[in-house]
Parts: structure tokens; C-alpha cells; sequence
């Protein structure tokens, strides 16, 4: 069985390589919820209830082939950090986290696929991946799924689809989402427009961190809402066009606000690699904020397109409890912020940002940019 | 018009199915706001007719199917009651989508693109009732078999149903 912090060691899969079409795209996830057809659901069972429906689901998760040597725990046998840790890596639910006894969560090792078991349905089961891949996330899911069902009996009507705990996943119990990065087209003032028109067709619209349309980090989730009276194929495709489409205007807005204006621009970009490289106090949304902008930045070839992937991991490392894990210990906030300067420094260390020139031919060219202050004898 | 919750003057306005009846409720615009009509990404009617605050409709929510004392309706599986659906807005087991049928129908109606299942059916589930079925055959055969003494072929039945079992 793999320990937490073997786990945890390395960023997930999906959170390297995720530049590959769009840059306005971070990940793809598919969540399928599930219940016993014999079981209360977990909010409404009895404590022996609950531990009976774990002790049955939970063998058959670990011996999902692709579970081997997977973590596997009860939630009981976390401590907070570590649970508030897998909710920062979208593994685990808030509401999921907050549970105890009774309750478990299964996580493939490359953190690809996290199963958790009494959430608010018995089974809660994702498939993360980089990128626009929705389809493939599904299918992989899905075929985990009718594994399950050689052992688990799921309750299902034949009208009302997979019967979940709330009747809002009723049907395919399924929510697909995509974690999109905005920034051009939230500096042209157009997030607005777009995310109306997203929600006019029936998707859901979260930022990252916080409900609501302000969103740190520009970043932003849309989802469907839906789940019952169309297949998965359809939700997923009329997701996928969506998403097409705003990371096209991400796009459009982006190259717009390279033509308009470059010299604003770079040096919004080069302002926030500034802070970043140089800051030593900085709390969670002030470096959100400016990664958000070098990310911009790694797409537009003002730094290299390793760029990218270092802002998504950095994006999860400066979190709290990620901070707390990596010190060891509980931090205050103020000592928070210090050592999320601290390693936001560090890493920037190794970005070779040497060809951080402006995007404009008259512009005089950048300064060589010095890793080190110009100290030198 | 006055509005339905306080003496103020109503502006806005709706009309619904809920539970198969025409429902109208008017409010002002503080209460509207209150209860969150006027949000765009809001709830039903049937969320405000059903939810917390039935009570101050009075009559409104009224009808045949009402919850009230002495005649909750109550999922013979797990003892989930339509008040307890009504506070929580979830059910306590698959039963229950059996039990309150008529309840959920409309309320789902606002909830989602269609009222019927579209898309995978578990292939599993179908291959497990199947099985099932299957060993309650043999195991009625077996006991014939046994009850007329006829053991070579109770010996093959029993066979067989060990290969459906899990091992």
C-alpha cells in the first residue's frame, strides 16, 4: 500500500504536461457517482450501516487493476492537513475531507484516478487529465465503472438512470469539468459577456478557489448541471464544443491584446515575474494572481514553455496545507506567506528567462534578465 | 396585488407546475430577492413551495400530497419520511426514488434537460439479476434432486452452483 507522502512526492500526472493545444486549458475532469442498490445512502445510514457498505465497495476499488500499489485510506486515519492537501489536488471533496470513520478514498498512484467511497453517494469516482480531454477521461472512467459492476450491485432505475443521494446527478450521475485559464480575457473585460452566454446554455461557472464569478488566478471551472435525459456522449460533446469555443476567444483575446497594446502586455507580465522572483512575503491571492499572469506569459513565448507547467505546479504548492505539509508543521499566516515567497523564489530560480524580451520589434530590447542582482565584483 | 409574504406591493410575479398543479405566488422585491427568485441561476418554484418555508405559504402548498402530521408518507426501506425529503432535498436510499415518485417527478423537471434516462445501463447489474435468477433455479432443482434421491446429478447441480459463486 502507498503512503501518503509517496504519494503526494510527485505532482500528478495531469498537472505536467497540460500546455499541449490551448494553453487556456489546465484539466479535464469526469466524476461518475454511484450507489449500493441495497444500502441506505451514507448521509442517511447508520454508523454499522455505513462501515458494512465501506468493508463491501472498498476491496473492490483496490483490486481495480489499475489500483495497484494505489493509496487507499480511511478518512479517519487522515490528519486534517493531509485531507485539506488532497482537496487542494482536487482528489478529495471539501465535503468528503470533512468526514471520518466510515468513510475511505482509494487514489491511483499518479493521481489520475481517485475513488471516493461514502461521500454523499457510495461511490464517488474521477478521472483527472491534462488538457481537453474529456472523452478519454470518460472512457476510462467508464470502463472502471462496469469493472465495478462484476462484483457491486448499483442502484439503478430504468427511467431515472443511476439513482444518486441528490437528484441533481440522478441519471448518468455524471459531471464533467474543465478548469480553463482566462486571463486575456479577463485584461479585455470580456470574461463577463462570455461566462453569461456559458451559463445561458445550461453549464455551470466556478472560479478555482472561491464560489462566484470573481476568481483568483483567473482561472475558472465550467461544468454541466445537468446529468438526466441526455447520454454522456451528448453532455460531453456539447461541453467539449463549449470549451472549444472559450478557449477560442481566450485566444483571439489574447492575440488582440498583443496587437493593441504589447508594451502593457509585458510589462504587466514582467511586473508580476518581478514580484514573484523578488518577493519575500506573499500571501495566496497576490501570487496567484501574478503566476496567473507569468502562465500568460510561458503561452505568448515571453518565457519558455516549461513556463506553464512550473505556474500549474507552483499553483498547488503555494496552497496552505501544502505549505504546512512541506514545513512540517502548523504555520501562522504571516509565516505562510513567508515561506510561499520563500519557495515561489526558488523556483523561479530555474526559469530560464534569458529571451524575456517584449513581443514588439521597436520596443528596446529587455534587460538580460539577471537571476542573481547585479552584485557582482 | 399584495405581496404573498408581507403587506407590501407585489412586482414580481410566478406561475409554475408544481406536484401537476398551476401554483402562482406574488411577492415584492425585497422578499423576491430574499428567497432568491430573481437570481437568474435560481430555484423553481417548486423549491420555494417545497422547501423550508411551506409553512408561510399556508395554503398554498395545501394540496393532496402535502406532508402533514399523522400522514407522512415514509419509504418502507429505510424509513426516510417526505419531510425528511422536503428539509434535506435528498433521499435516504434507491427505495425511496420508489417510494416518492410522485413527489420528485416535478421537481426534477426544473432540474435537468430531460425527465427519463438517456445513456449507459449497467451491464453488470443486468449479468448479476441474471445470476441470481439462474442459481435460484439450481438451487430448486438441487433440492429436487436431493428429495427424490437422485445424487449423481445433485452432485453436477451443486457443482455448478459453485462456479457462480465468488470464490
Amino acid at each position: 500500500m502507498m503512503r501518503f507522502s509517496t504519494l503526494i512526492k510527485n505532482p500528478a500526472d495531469w498537472m505536467a504536461g497540460g500546455q499541449a493545444e490551448h494553453g487556456a486549458v489546465l484539466t479535464s475532469r469526469i466524476r461518475l457517482a454511484r450507489n449500493l442498490r441495497r444500502h441506505p445512502f451514507p448521509g442517511w445510514a447508520k454508523r454499522e450501516q455505513r462501515t458494512a457498505a465501506l468493508d463491501l465497495m472498498r476491496p473492490s476499488v483496490e483490486s481495480l487493476a489499475v489500483m495497484k500499489d494505489a493509496f487507499s485510506q480511511e478518512l479517519s486515519d487522515l490528519s486534517s492537513v493531509q485531507k485539506q492537501v488532497l482537496v487542494e489536488r482536487h482528489l478529495v471533496s471539501r465535503e468528503h475531507a470533512a468526514r471520518g470513520e466510515g468513510s475511505a478514498v482509494v487514489i491511483e498512484r499518479r493521481q489520475s484516478f481517485s475513488f471516493m467511497i461514502n461521500e454523499e453517494d457510495h461511490l464517488r469516482m474521477q478521472a483527472i487529465r491534462p488538457g481537453l480531454q474529456l472523452s478519454s477521461a470518460y472512457e476510462a472512467l467508464t470502463a472502471l465503472d462496469t469493472e465495478l459492476e462484476a462484483t457491486l450491485e448499483f442502484a439503478f432505475d430504468p427511467s431515472l438512470g443511476y439513482l444518486t443521494t441528490c437528484p441533481t446527478n440522478l441519471g448518468t450521475g455524471l459531471r464533467a469539468s474543465v478548469m480553463l485559464h482566462l486571463p486575456g480575457l479577463v485584461l479585455s473585460d470580456q470574461i463577463g459577456q462570455v461566462l453569461q452566454a456559458v451559463g445561458k446554455i445550461g453549464l455551470a461557472v466556478r472560479g478555482l478557489y472561491g464560489e462566484g464569478t470573481e476568481s483568483l488566478g483567473h482561472l475558472y471551472q465550467i461544468s454541466n448541471q445537468s446529468s438526466l435525459g441526455e447520454s454522456e456522449e451528448t453532455i460531453i460533446r456539447r461541453l467539449e464544443r463549449v470549451i472549444g469555443q472559450v478557449a477560442q476567444h481566450e485566444q483571439n483575446a489574447r492575440e488582440k491584446l498583443l496587437e493593441d497594446d504589447p508594451e502593457m502586455v509585458a510589462d504587466k507580465i514582467g511586473r508580476a515575474y518581478g514580484v514573484l522572483r523578488h518577493a519575500h512575503i506573499i500571501d495566496s491571492k497576490e501570487a496567484l494572481n501574478h503566476l496567473s499572469l507569468l502562465r500568460l506569459g510561458g503561452s505568448l513565448g515571453l518565457f519558455p514553455a516549461d513556463t506553464i507547467v512550473l505556474c500549474d505546479t507552483l499553483l498547488m504548492d503555494i496552497q496552505p496545507a501544502h505549505l504546512q505539509l512541506h514545513a512540517v508543521r502548523k504555520l501562522s499566516p504571516e509565516e505562510r506567506d513567508a515561506i510561499r515567497a520563500q519557495i515561489v523564489r526558488d523556483r523561479l530560480q530555474y526559469l530560464n528567462s534569458s529571451d524575456n524580451s517584449t513581443p514588439s520589434a521597436d520596443a528596446p530590447p529587455a534587460d538580460p534578465d539577471s537571476a542573481n542582482p547585479p552584485d557582482e565584483p | 396585488m399584495k405581496c404573498d409574504f408581507c403587506d407590501t406591493k407585489a412586482s414580481v410575479f410566478l406561475t409554475q407546475l408544481v406536484e401537476g398543479q398551476m401554483k402562482k405566488v406574488s411577492l415584492c422585491e425585497t422578499c423576491a430577492k430574499e428567497r432568491g427568485v430573481t437570481d437568474p441561476t435560481g430555484f423553481s418554484l417548486a423549491d420555494l413551495l417545497l422547501g423550508g418555508i411551506t409553512g408561510e405559504l399556508g395554503g398554498l402548498s395545501g394540496g393532496q400530497a402535502a406532508g402533514t402530521p399523522g400522514g407522512t408518507k415514509t419509504c418502507p426501506a429505510c424509513g426516510f419520511t417526505l419531510e425528511d425529503l422536503r428539509r434535506v432535498r435528498r433521499f435516504g436510499c434507491a427505495e425511496c426514488y420508489t417510494a416518492f415518485r410522485d413527489e420528485i417527478s416535478p421537481m426534477l423537471r426544473g432540474m435537468h434537460k430531460g425527465a427519463s434516462h438517456v445513456g449507459k445501463v449497467p451491464e453488470g447489474l443486468m449479468a448479476l439479476q441474471f445470476k441470481h435468477q439462474r442459481l435460484q433455479d439450481l438451487r430448486s432443482r438441487l433440492e429436487q434432486a436431493v428429495a427424490s434421491e437422485n445424487y449423481e446429478e445433485a452432485a453436477g447441480i451443486r457443482d455448478e452452483i459453485h462456479t457462480l459463486l465468488p470464490s
